[in-house]
């Protein structure tokens, strides 16, 4: 075949789809089969403000028609208000909309969205309290949380290493099929999670696709620069690194729930989470018995898996946007399979030598047991 | 955990300080909002619609409704007889019914609601309707007529591009209105087809009380005393869910709390007040700081509520609201529906007294 052959058999599909389209723009066969459909308008809330100001939202349209809010209603009641950029909102667009009123704390409120056409668009404060204000003090305190919720757990499971390296063989595999159970869970939780806010987002974002996205660009991204079969300390930092983008993913969750007024953190709340993340500490610790690493290391590890749960935390409270958070969650699931992967790998290596009748109900009953756990301690911030 | 909110102290008082301080300083120096627009939360806080209508493009506007009554074309029978001609046409328009939010209205003659049919009792009303909707209409008046001329499916309904003429002797006097009663008769009300029709009474036949008739007569010089208005009180339902997005006197929400209607003190006010809010069980009419006498359907001369500053009627229920500001300070006097929500929905309003 011929260069110039080559080319031809490239080139002619997308020329040929070229002349297509222009047949269709050109023609209006469409019409007569009725495809002229009335003015669609839908738009998606993304953010709530509270403040001495009154409520402002954020919202974006997420129909091909683009939308023009004209009045606004708080509880059934017209308000005054004002919209910037003022005017229309083509597709994808987003605007934020201020409104002078006086919110009742701990109360729900009741907002539509009036169009030009008279479609409304509905969006509920469950329980009004004031958005909290990036001053360095809420900075700090939301700081605290993260690190308590994040960082604190890691640092206390990994206190356990001194015991683990003492401790025979089959407990280490034990160990490190717990951690397995565990990644599992965060595997299906983190998952579920993205979804959830897919589902959010608007429907131009595609969410649940953009999860798979995601996660998949991870998964793949990962395992290029993991490079050969798993040792210890790259499998330890491969596990801090999953392990950190779920605490991003759960400090996103909180720092936004709580802004929403979804939430109160109350400190049951905190516990709660600080309690569900001991188990990682331990997991990223399991798969070093064999190496002996330094101070840096395991504070390097500790940070890594711990500290995202600060940044979650933080850009949660104060720049939280659903289609943002599906997409963090979704990295961290893709991250977790792969480190599920590896540790599978790993944990495979270890016992394939020994495979014996006794260590194999041990692997299935630690694997349920770091199920189980997760569970145990997910139902203290389950609701 | 429960924050109390900043703006309780700062900003909320901080304004209501100087709302107060600009009223006060408004009636030292007699200063009357009446002639403009309201500066917005004086006296709604900020619960209001956002923009102005555009009456010219709407082609009505809410204020000229209030006094535009149409008598038509008048002449006399051979048997002496007054006889009142109208031609109403039907079509389809997008009307403005807050700022920038417009809704597919079915009209009279393309307002809503449609004229106000001022006849006298006894006159002999000929309108020729004719329809240049998408949809059957009917033109339905309550009053007394034959059967043929009911305006329902069956009796002069007539569908798009037809014609039917209805006649009969306006009976009795009172405060009446008409309205299309195609089917499904909900879509058909709500979507404007509705109007006044008020019939005024003959003093000849009714001299008890003395001077009572004629001072609703219209055209004569005891009427002429008398701020008389219509209003019509209605709702609109944007987006389907048979729940009205909008309330009003007129059609346009808060049109007469933008401008207030102006009142010279001196001159009592004859408010022709009618009910057509569709989904609701019924719509109410309050006054601040006065009370009025109340004529049901308008049909009797002697009031059947004295001094009350709230009636409620159901729909297609109407009647005459009697009242006077002659020993009241001048200032914006508030009217609105009894029922808060339809209140924050668009139905309010200020009498300007002067």
């Amino acid at each position: 075949m011929s260069t110039a052959r080559y080319w031809l058999h490239w080139l002619l599909p997308p020329a040929l789809l070229a002349l297509a389209i222009l047949a269709l723009l050109q023609s209006d066969w469409l019409a007569s089969l009725g495809v002229a459909p009335a003015p669609f308008e839908d738009l998606v809330v993304e953010r709530v403000v509270l403040d001495e100001q009154g409520i402002a939202l954020k919202y974006r349209v997420d129909s091909p028609d683009p939308v023009t809010i004209v009045q606004v209603q708080v509880d059934g009641a017209y308000w005054r208000f004002t919209q910037q950029p003022e005017g229309p909102l083509s597709r994808g667009e987003a605007a934020w909309t201020r409104i002078p009123y006086m919110w009742v704390a701990g109360d729900a409120h009741h907002l539509t969205l009036v169009s030009s056409t008279g479609a409304t668009f509905e969006h509920t404060i469950d329980v009004a309290q004031a958005t909290p204000q990036p001053t360095p003090a809420k900075f700090g305190a939301w700081t605290w949380v993260g690190l308590y919720v994040g960082l604190f757990p890691v640092a206390l499971g990994m206190l356990c290493y001194p015991a683990l390296r003492r401790s025979g063989r089959g407990v280490i595999d034990f160990v490190l099929a717990v951690t397995l159970g565990l990644l599992a869970f965060l595997l299906v939780d983190t998952l579920l999670e993205a979804l959830e806010q897919a589902e959010q987002a608007a429907g131009l974002f595609q969410g649940p696709l953009l999860v798979l996205l995601g996660a998949t660009a991870a998964f793949v991204g990962l395992r290029a620069i993991s490079g050969g079969g798993p040792d210890g300390v790259s499998l330890a930092w491969r596990i801090a690194l999953g392990i950190g983008l779920h605490n991003l993913g759960e400090g996103l969750a909180i720092g936004s729930a709580v802004a929403a007024g979804e939430i109160a953190l109350g400190t049951f709340l905190v516990l709660g989470f600080t309690l569900h993340n001991v188990t990682e500490g331990i997991g990223i610790a399991a798969p070093l018995t064999e190496s002996q690493p330094r101070l840096p290391t395991w504070a390097g590890l500790a940070a890594l898996a711990g500290l995202p749960a600060v940044a979650g935390c933080w850009i949660g409270a104060y720049a939280f946007s659903p289609q943002f958070a599906a997409l963090c969650l979704a990295l961290g699931a893709g991250a977790i399979l792969q480190v599920l992967m590896d540790v599978g790998l790993y944990l495979h290596g270890r016992t394939a030598s020994v495979s014996g009748l006794t260590t194999q109900p041990l692997l299935a009953f630690g694997l349920l047991a770091g199920i189980g756990i997760m569970y145990a301690t997910a139902l203290l911030v389950s609701g | 955990m429960k924050q109390s909110s900043g703006w309780l102290p700062g900003f909320s008082r901080r304004n209501f300080l100087r709302l107060g301080l600009t009223g006060s300083l408004g009636s030292l120096f007699g200063l009357s909002a009446a002639h403009g627009r309201v500066d917005h939360g004086l006296h709604t806080g900020g619960m209001t619609t956002v923009g102005e209508v555009d009456h010219r493009r709407n082609g009505f506007d809410p204020h000229a409704l209030l006094t535009d009554w149409d008598g038509g074309q008048v002449s006399w029978l051979p048997d002496g007889r007054r006889l009142r001609e109208y031609e109403i046409v039907a079509e389809d328009r997008e009307i403005e019914i807050a700022p920038g939010l417009f809704f597919p209205a079915w009209t009279y003659a393309g307002r809503v609601p449609g004229p106000t049919l001022r006849a006298t009792e006894g006159d002999v009303v000929r309108i020729v309707f004719r329809n240049q909707g998408s949809h059957p209409h009917t033109i339905h008046f309550h009053g007394i007529h034959p059967a043929r001329m009911d305006g329902v499916p069956g009796a002069g309904e007539v569908y798009p591009g037809g014609q039917f003429t209805y006649e009969f002797e306006a009976l009795p006097f009172g405060c009446h209105l008409y309205h299309c009663h195609s089917v499904p008769l909900k879509r058909h009300i709500h979507k404007g087809l509705y109007g006044a029709f008020i019939v005024d009474p003959d003093p000849a036949r009714h001299p008890e009380p003395a001077g009572a008739a004629r001072s609703r007569l219209l055209g004569t010089p005891e009427n002429a005393r008398w701020q008389e208005m219509v209003m019509v009180m209605n709702g609109f339902d944007t987006n389907f869910d048979e729940e009205n997005e909008v309330y009003a006197v007129n059609t346009v929400a808060h049109a007469y709390n933008e401008r207030p209607i102006r009142i010279e003190r001196a001159r009592p006010i004859r408010v022709y007040l009618i009910n057509v809010t569709e989904f609701d069980p019924i719509n109410s009419f309050h006054v601040h700081a006065n009370f009025f006498d109340y004529y049901d359907h308008g049909t009797t001369l002697t009031p059947t509520l004295r001094t009350v500053d709230t009636v409620m009627q159901c729909q297609a229920q109407r009647g005459i609201l009697e009242m006077s500001f002659a020993d009241h300070e001048p200032g914006l006097y508030m009217f609105h529906a009894h029922q808060s929500e339809f209140v924050e929905l668009g139905w309010m309003g200020h009498f300007g007294v002067a």
